[in-house]
């Protein structure tokens, strides 16, 4: 039986989810230092499917590449607690403020030196975004074929995987020769928890950046336990063309950002006592509004 | 001067709702720009075709027909597109923030290294000075969408790259037909020259799609749930209100993530926009990405227990206080006054 070479694309996004209160500062914008930083709940999905593969067929790896800065080792931890081989951690101050496009650049470049691989697999879209662009334009980038919104793999045989995939009006079942780039949605099945027995096992894992704060006690550690070191990839780790990298290389440029204002409409305020309700609903009728 | 372009979604042999609204807005865009409408339709048996895209003001369609272009798949649509567009240089290009165009734009601006900005609400034509290079640009498209969890609104450019590429939900923009006797003139793509045999590597073993039954869009009045709903239980309770009042029920990005309701049901930036009668937002605090959604309604009811909620500013009614309370009444009092 085969064995496949699986890439998750993951990312760290901010929990954007349930702003509550305590994120909104005084002049009405967001506070972006106190939203935890989250795995990417759609990449979540698209770990389970990858995970799913391995388990189908032994000796089939799993690994994570995260783009961010050092924290988003976080990423790759979280991902072996769960299940994967490893990963790597993309960061340089090179990659910051890129669009998309300058996003997937990095990311497929990463790709073709980590080589080798049957399946790429990222969550369908990025909740700090929304905008699903990052896993078909890699597939571009390295010249694959993307099949988006999978929500479940059917089969995989010689070389070739049929998948299921949920369409806004309806489903569709293809089957297509690898190598490919899926892109999971979140209606494919959850994540598989944590294995207790993997985060102890991976709870020390770290990549230089983070061993150098370590206690030196631990050093020897990583010697024995190269599992443990996450490898951390910069710009001098891949093959790049500066003019695509980061702002310059973003073909979108954000003109202007304004926080939202509201106006405030002359509205009736209301409690929920009887006569209150019942005059509105009068009002509403005699407009003809409703009924 | 570059024409606008937009991609023609086709399913069944009808032109798609949202490349419709596309049309529309493109029109309007090469009005202020004076330049061409173009449009692409691909797909099979599109012989009629242009009757329904033509009117939109389109002077150039053109139209690559094969049995193997229909249903969409990525890499023929792309290289059809791709290719077309090396050829036509489009200013602008436009396609439906759809299963389709959510697929197709991307690996398109992948292949031309050009900018896209996905789920715009807005589309305007402005221009840009840039203070680096000391450089002024004319005419670009503003490309205006809510972004970081809403509370921000950016304005999105591409300088530099061609085309400029936005995607747009649908319902965003509205439909409007040009002339119905426009003249514009049909061009029939050789395929062997835009599309390779090896695109076709894709077998679709089965496809099922549907009409939604669910008319949230047309429906006249929307009741709307938010997070604050609490359950999917007391969701039930606004399926009684729409009920009762003739109306569909909706919900917000958060009930729809929280399993309140199916995400068809979903109002905002990343679901439907609607523009009822009437709209009742239960418990939903009003984030921008929903209000995106809904706030062209002509009236609003925002039910809230809080009374600092975003959505009370844009309502006409704001009812402070418990939605489980309050539905009741208000089904009580409408029953009570229309017999």
């Amino acid at each position: 039986m085969k064995a496949y070479n699986i890439i998750v694309l993951a990312k760290q996004v901010p929990d954007t989810r349930n702003v509550g209160k305590d994120a909104m500062k005084a002049d009405g914008t967001i506070n972006r230092a106190v939203l935890p930083a989250i795995f990417n709940p759609e990449d979540l999905n698209a770990l389970e499917q990858a995970l799913r593969i391995k388990d189908k067929f032994p000796g089939s790896t799993v690994k994570i590449l995260t783009m961010g800065p050092g924290r988003a080792a976080d990423i790759i931890r979280e991902g072996l607690f769960r299940g994967a081989d490893g990963g790597i951690l993309l960061t340089d101050r090179a990659f910051a403020g890129s669009d998309t496009l300058a996003t997937s650049y990095a990311l497929g470049q990463a790709l073709k030196k980590m080589g080798n691989i049957d399946i790429i697999i990222a969550g369908r879209q990025a909740i700090d975004g929304d905008t699903a662009q990052v896993g078909p334009q890699v597939a571009e980038k390295l010249g694959m074929l993307q099949i988006t919104y999978v929500e479940e793999v059917i089969e995989l045989k010689d070389k070739k995987i049929t998948v299921k995939r949920r369409l806004e009006n309806g489903v569709e079942t293809v089957r297509c020769p690898l190598p490919l780039v899926m892109t999971v949605n979140g209606t494919a099945p959850d994540c598989r928890a944590r294995n207790a027995k993997r985060l102890m096992q991976y709870k020390h894992a770290k990549t230089v950046t983070e061993l150098q704060k370590e206690n030196e006690d631990y050093t020897h550690m990583y010697n024995d336990r190269p599992d443990l070191n996450i490898p951390e990839w910069t710009v001098n780790d891949i093959e790049t063309d500066p003019s695509q990298l980061g702002l310059t290389g973003s073909p979108t440029k954000v003109k202007t950002v304004e926080n939202v204002v509201l106006h405030a409409k002359d509205s009736k305020v209301i409690s929920a006592l009887d006569e209150e309700i019942e005059t509105m609903m009068i009002e509403l009728i005699e407009s003809h509004t409703i009924g | 001067m570059n024409s606008v372009f937009v991609y023609c979604e086709i399913e069944d042999g009808h032109v798609a709702e949202v490349s419709q609204e596309l049309l529309t807005k493109g029109r309007s865009l090469a009005d202020e720009l004076n330049c061409k409408l173009e449009a692409i339709a691909i797909g099979h048996q599109l012989d009629e075709i242009g009757k329904q895209i033509i009117p939109y003001g389109v002077d150039t369609l053109y139209i690559a027909d094969d049995k193997r272009l229909s249903p969409y798949q990525t890499l023929p649509h792309t290289s059809i597109v791709v290719n077309l567009f090396k050829e036509e240089q489009p200013q602008i290009a436009l396609m439906g923030a759809s299963s389709v165009g959510r697929d197709l734009g991307p690996r398109v601006s992948s292949a031309l290294h050009s900018g896209l900005t996905a789920d715009c609400t807005s589309l305007v034509i402005g221009d840009h000075f840039d203070k680096k290079q000391d450089k002024n640009y004319e005419n670009l498209l503003y490309q205006i969408r809510p972004a970081f969890g809403g509370n921000i609104i950016a304005t999105i450019i591409n300088p530099d790259c061609r085309p400029q590429m936005a995607t747009v939900r649908e319902g965003v923009m509205k439909k409007e037909i040009r002339d119905p006797k426009y003249k514009g003139k049909e061009v029939k793509l050789d395929m062997a020259k835009y599309v390779s045999d090896t695109d076709f590597v894709v077998e679709i073993i089965e496809r099922h799609v549907e009409k939604s039954k669910l008319n949230i869009k047309g429906a006249p009045i929307v009741v709307a749930g938010g997070y604050g709903m609490g359950s999917k239980e007391n969701f039930n309770l606004l399926y009684e209100l729409a009920d009762v009042l003739g109306g569909e029920v909706g919900a917000s990005r958060a009930a729809v993530d929280a399993g309140y309701t199916a995400h068809e049901r979903q109002i905002g930036q990343t679901g439907v926009t609607v523009r009822p009668k009437l709209y009742i937002a239960c418990g939903i605090s009003g984030q921008i990405q929903h209000r995106a959604g809904m706030e062209e309604s002509a009236q609003i009811i925002a039910i809230n227990t809080d009374p600092e909620a975003p959505i009370n500013a844009i309502a006409d009614y704001v009812i402070n206080g418990d939605v489980a309370e309050v539905i009741p009444k208000m089904i009580k009092y409408y029953k009570k006054n229309t017999k």
